[in-house]
């Protein structure tokens, strides 16, 4: 009973650790974002133009031996294994004479019955295209989500502000997205796992899920602020926290559960998506209960600091 | 709390006959929809990536169109476009316009094609199309049909609005008519006035496909041509005609195609996830939130049944993103529920009554589902703006999940624990959960 009593109490208190929360944080994003700046990210076709097919090799035959089979006549291909057992070859972007070309070649080698999956081809306009959207819905995103934010919690009593809660929630999800970015390109530099467009759909939800997650508990704090005034910040927080606390673990079992699942046993085109999900909305839930309220508490404590000295 | 009672059986009488109703729509051999004269196909209608087929898309170049005109320019390549699918024979085609940041792109998808090296051929053929006047000062070669005509001529394909068969009303026999947009009207009037009692030559990729006598001049931009066809010649020359004025030359920019063996596995697999995490979702539920967890589990069917419904009646085309939304989207709806049912704990454990902790749940709760769903329907729009095929095709979804989901948590949900908390089911305290102690309680002990 003693112990469960200990254990209780630090979890009604997470905002007061809040140091610890911000350094593994640190220790989350560090190393991703050292990936990023030195590798980058592993682009996909949509991004980068060109063409791409998936095939069924017969069954003994390797990556390099496909590369071989489909010779560089239009480009060096990059070959990827799949997990399907199927193999992915990139080359640059083809017109449908040349795609028939190149199989009808490649299939000298690897067989009659070596069966084309996939065929996708995207020229430079599109590629730029999806360039663009993809930062434009990812700002624009994040713009949203601060006005919408500043307005929904507009009513907040002070010494909280309705900026201040949108400004924490933006920062939180500068930190979804950089971790969940790293996190890729790490897995692009080790496993070779590629960032489509797709990709950036999965981000923005997983976004989306980890700001609904922060609502949730800022919504308590709200809340908390009104109904039990002149309280410590710090006390209103922590308590909010600990009220919000099994919801939010709850809500995220039974979506990891799902997302678990469908990564498991779903489709291999759907892999890297639902990947991408699932880091999301583990980052994304780890940080509105370990990141966003506690912010909030170090914003506060600074301005009266500030304050005290002015 | 009689009226109250009336009011709650109401509802579920309601919920009960949408069950019925969404039973009767989601059922694979189901009826179809004879409503209004409405006659409305019910079927899950499947993306490529799903189904196999091809997605193409070509972008018209524009650079020598003036501004006003490109619109048109791009509904005629889209229609041309149109009519040389057709030609293949391709079951239920796709050719729409897609105009985004300044690019003027013609969308086409083939289900159940794979090979595309023949349709793209032939899709994105410039064909150029002439209308050639004879020129008085050149010597007529009788080995080149060209040479009694003008090097070049200013009425082509863009000009060119549409050629079908119809019948001559006095004798009977089949002819075309030929229809050009304003510009080439004004355009052949001046042509055929220089040309009266003399041919013009029609031509395709420089060659004549049929050079009629102008026997006066038009100046209304139709023009019949007559000259004893047989039906087919014809309809043949009709189908030339109009397949081979491109109004503008177009690209292939971006292909997607997906064998039909991919994408049914993917469907196959999918589905039997999105099933497998439903029922380990459901278990979480029962498990831990008990009667609440059940009766949301319920809900929850009704929600899946009306989203598949939904899929079925609007009709959503389903992809492989879209699944993965809509999987997710169950994630949103359980959350909404679990919100409600910690919420409501905490009025239980203050010691309210189960029907007033209910209550007051419910509409504590409301607030944080309302704001946090907010925030997902923003984020769908935002991806459906800047979104394209498949990313639209999840956007969607999940902002149709968002919705359907608000109404089973607070709607469904709510009426059947009403239902259930006025039942002797209220005075078994275990299967609510009054017991556990966990969780937060206020600091220092004290309640609140």
């Amino acid at each position: 009973m003693a112990r469960r009593r200990k254990e209780g109490s630090v979890l009604r208190r997470l905002a007061d650790y809040r140091k610890w929360w911000y350094a593994l944080s640190l220790l989350l994003i560090v190393p991703g974002t050292i990936s990023l700046v030195l590798f980058g990210l592993r682009l996909g076709i949509d991004f980068t133009g060109g063409s791409l097919i998936e095939i069924k090799a017969p069954a003994g035959i390797d990556a390099d031996e496909v590369r071989d089979a489909f010779g560089d006549k239009y480009g060096d291909p990059v070959v990827q294994s799949t997990s399907a057992g199927t193999y992915q070859v990139r080359v640059k972007q083809l017109d449908p004479e040349q795609h028939n070309d190149l199989l009808a070649s490649a299939r000298k080698t690897l067989g009659p019955q070596a069966e084309e999956l996939r065929f996708e081809t995207v020229g430079p306009s599109i590629s730029e295209e999806l360039r663009n959207k993809a930062f434009l819905s990812v700002g624009l995103g994040s713009l949203l989500i601060l006005l919408y934010i500043a307005y929904a919690f507009r009513n907040v009593p002070k010494p909280a502000s309705s900026w201040r809660f949108g400004t924490t929630t933006i920062v939180t999800l500068l930190h979804d997205i950089l971790f969940t970015l790293g996190a890729f390109s790490l897995l692009g530099y080790f496993t070779g796992m590629e960032v489509d467009a797709t990709f950036v759909a999965a981000l923005l939800t997983a976004v989306g899920y980890s700001v609904h997650d922060t609502i949730v508990v800022f919504d308590r704090i709200r809340e908390n602020l009104i109904k039990r005034p002149g309280r410590r910040f710090v006390d209103t927080v922590n308590y909010s926290i600990a009220q919000t606390l099994v919801r939010s673990l709850n809500t995220s079992l039974t979506l990891i559960l799902v997302l678990v699942a469908m990564y498991l046993f779903g489709g291999e085109s759907l892999h890297a998506f639902v990947l991408a999900l699932l880091l999301g909305t583990l980052i994304g839930t780890y940080s509105s209960i370990f990141n966003a309220a506690p912010l909030l508490v170090s914003w506060q404590l600074w301005a009266e600091k500030r304050s005290r000295q002015d | 709390m009689a009226t109250t009672l009336k009011r709650i059986r109401i509802a579920f009488a309601g919920i009960l006959a949408l069950a019925v109703l969404v039973g009767l729509v989601v059922w694979p051999s189901g009826p179809d929809l004879k409503l209004f004269g409405m006659d409305k196909q019910l079927k899950i209608h499947e993306g490529l990536d799903l189904e196999g087929g091809s997605h193409l898309v070509y972008e018209a170049d524009m650079s020598k169109v003036p501004k006003q005109e490109r619109k048109d320019r791009l509904d005629g390549a889209v229609d041309v476009i149109d009519r040389r699918v057709n030609a293949l024979g391709v079951s239920e085609p796709l050719v729409q316009a897609n105009q985004s940041a300044g690019k003027y792109r013609v969308i086409v998808e083939l289900p159940g094609v794979t090979d595309v090296e023949q349709a793209s051929k032939i899709i994105g053929a410039t064909v150029k199309m002439e209308f050639r006047e004879q020129d008085p000062k050149a010597k007529p070669d009788p080995k080149n049909p060209l040479s009694g005509y003008a090097k070049d001529s200013n009425l082509t394909g863009a000009d060119f609005k549409r050629a079908n068969v119809g019948f001559n009303q006095q004798t009977g026999e089949p002819e075309i008519n030929i229809t050009f947009n304003g510009a080439g009207a004004k355009k052949f009037a001046a042509m055929t006035r220089r040309s009266v009692g003399k041919p013009i030559a029609i031509l395709l990729d420089g060659a004549i496909i049929s050079a009629p006598r102008v026997s006066q001049e038009i100046s209304d931009g139709n023009a019949v041509i007559t000259g004893g066809f047989q039906v087919q010649e014809a309809k043949d020359l009709a189908l030339q005609l109009n397949a081979g004025a491109l109004p503008v030359p177009v690209k292939q920019v971006e292909q997607r195609t997906v064998g039909p063996t991919l994408g049914q596995d993917s469907v196959q697999k999918s589905l039997a996830a999105g099933l497998i995490g439903l029922v380990l979702v459901a278990a979480f539920m029962i498990l831990y939130y008990r009667l609440p967890g059940a009766l949301a589990v319920l809900a929850l069917l009704l929600y899946t049944g009306i989203m598949i419904s939904l899929f079925k009646l609007i009709p959503v085309t389903l992809t492989l993103a879209g699944i993965a939304g809509f999987i997710l989207s169950i994630g949103i709806a359980v959350d909404a529920n679990i919100l409600i049912f910690e919420r409501m704990r905490e009025e239980l454990r203050d010691g309210r009554s189960l029907p007033t902790a209910l209550e007051v749940g419910f509409s504590r709760a409301f607030t944080s589902i309302r704001d946090s769903n907010a925030a997902s329907l923003l984020m769908s729009a935002v991806l459906y703006t800047f979104g394209s095929g498949t990313i639209r095709g999840f956007a969607v979804v999940l902002a149709l999940g968002v919705i359907i989901s608000l109404f089973s948590a607070i709607t469904v949900s709510r009426t059947l624990m009403r239902l259930a908390v006025r039942t002797v089911l209220a005075n078994k305290p275990a299967l609510w959960d009054v017991v556990r102690t966990d969780g937060a309680a206020p600091e220092g002990g004290k309640r609140a």
